[in-house]
């Protein structure tokens, strides 16, 4: 009874984890996709969200399992509304991943723009807010998740940077546009995949000091 | 998803529909039952599963009590009663004349609300099942004896002190050497009556915690007014209402999503 019901706990806490490390590979596989012009990378990307989706549902039904027959409270309690809260997140990201996947296959349709400079970067930094924010969590780390959302303004920035530089592109040449476009989409993407990364850690904050800091620190 | 859910350590609750039933070692079957004139129980049927716990919940004078009373004919010292319908346990009708009531007793044992040992030692309380069924061995008894109260999760607290009275024993300890005390007879069954409700929290989740061990040997019935004790630790429950069970089903189903609108009013708290 208690003792299975922190064991259900800590069950939890590993399937979070574990689709956050999905996630995570998702994010990693789809830049190695654009990158190295890879259709069938892409595709698996896309393919593989279905598992993502999957522990949506698992997550969300335990969840709800767990708040009926337990009734928890105080940390536990923050800590079930947590997990709903943040496998949102996480799902939303898989599904970032298969964006960024499905202008991956459109791109590798043309010969390469430019060479990819700033999407990696900006890949790299929502790669790694993603993972801290994950950390922050398993650590109840507050420090480190506020340092994630301090992250986030680096990418923005970038996403600003890549859409004046592909802007002049589409000026000086039309025929530039579908592809420059879908390079600003994969931006845009990224840039969404960063700011789900803050409300994970947002969320980390609230479980462990249980103060709502949501929308005001990132 | 069909309302499986795989999460380790807990939470695997059989999804298949109540009634189809893992092997029943209960089996209820259109029982009804009057103290004289007012009729108590309603054509309840239903079925328990071995091994597993199964939770009665409702309101005051709904029949959860009468129900498990049954169980071990508890009913039959009651002056009026009757009773119609079925009721076999391990595949025999308990009701049947060929049946002796203190051998069912034996298998079907029974824990109260208000715990009551005897007021004999803690040694002769859980002895004196076993030496009444002829076990007369002294080096048996004790093995007994010991097999229960660790059974009870009570072993490490009293095992130096076996020859003093129960009755110097808290509240939560008699109530844990009132279970080893049934388990000494090595019953199928285990009934028991609101067994937390005269106990403080800490007390209870020992209990609680007692029952989720036990019922790798027992089949458990337990009745509650207490739904979250039900939703803590059963597996099955049924939600009982003037003598009627309104509904039976896995307890996670049943505390998720009710099929029952007056389950749902009774577990929401807009019941009365």
């Amino acid at each position: 009874m208690q003792r299975h019901f922190h064991d259900e706990l800590e069950a939890l806490k590993q399937t979070l984890l574990a689709m956050g490390g999905l996630v995570e590979d998702q994010i990693r596989r789809v830049m190695r996709a654009l990158i190295e012009r890879d259709d069938a990378l892409a595709q698996e990307v896309i393919e593989r969200d279905q598992q993502v989706n999957a522990y949506d549902v698992e997550v969300d039904e335990t969840c709800v399992s767990l708040l009926a027959l337990h009734q928890p409270a105080a940390g536990d309690l923050r800590f079930i509304t947590t997990a709903m809260k943040i496998v949102t997140d996480l799902e939303r990201m898989g599904d970032q991943a298969v964006n960024i996947a499905q202008r991956v296959l459109e791109l590798n349709r043309e010969p390469q723009l430019k060479p990819y400079i700033d999407l990696p970067r900006m890949a790299e930094s929502a790669q790694r807010m993603v993972k801290e924010s994950l950390d922050a969590f398993v650590a109840r780390d507050t420090e480190l998740a506020r340092r994630v959302c301090a992250e986030d303004a680096e990418v923005d920035a970038l996403k600003e940077q890549i859409f004046r530089e592909l802007l002049t592109f589409m000026m000086e040449d039309a025929r530039t546009i579908p592809r420059a476009i879908r390079l600003i989409l994969i931006s845009r993407f990224l840039e969404r995949l960063a700011d789900h990364a803050t409300n994970i850690a947002e969320m980390v904050i609230y479980l462990v000091d249980a103060k709502m800091v949501r929308h005001t620190l990132a | 998803m069909a309302g499986t859910v795989s999460v380790a350590g807990g939470l695997q609750a059989p999804t298949a529909h109540a009634s189809i039933m893992e092997s029943p070692m209960v089996e209820i079957d259109k029982v009804n039952l009057w103290y004289g004139l007012k009729q108590a129980l309603k054509d309840v049927t239903m079925s328990m599963s071995k091994h597993r716990i199964t939770a009665y919940i409702g309101p005051s004078g709904c029949g959860k009590s009468t129900l498990l009373r049954c169980l071990n004919r508890m009913n039959d010292l009651v002056d009026g009663v009757k009773m119609t319908g079925t009721i076999r346990i391990g595949g025999t009708d308990i009701y049947d004349v060929a049946q002796d009531v203190t051998e069912l007793r034996k298998r079907v044992g029974m824990v109260f609300q208000k715990s009551n040992p005897f007021p004999k030692s803690i040694f002769e309380n859980v002895a004196y099942g076993p030496r009444i069924l002829g076990v007369s061995s002294r080096s048996d008894l004790e093995g007994i004896v010991e097999r229960s109260l660790r059974s009870a999760a009570l072993w490490d607290e009293v095992h130096d002190r076996l020859q003093e009275s129960a009755l110097g024993m808290s509240g939560g300890q008699q109530q844990r050497l009132c279970i080893a005390r049934a388990i000494a007879v090595e019953p199928d069954v285990l009934l028991m009556d609101e067994p937390c409700s005269a106990l403080d929290p800490i007390a209870t989740a020992k209990i609680e915690e007692l029952m989720l061990e036990l019922k790798n040997s027992y089949t458990i019935v337990i009745v509650t007014h207490n739904m979250q004790q039900a939703a803590r630790v059963s597996d099955y429950t049924g939600f009982m209402l003037l003598g009627e069970l309104v509904e039976f089903g896995v307890t996670r189903d049943l505390f998720t999503n009710p099929r029952e609108t007056k389950t749902e009013d009774y577990i929401t708290g807009r019941f009365g």
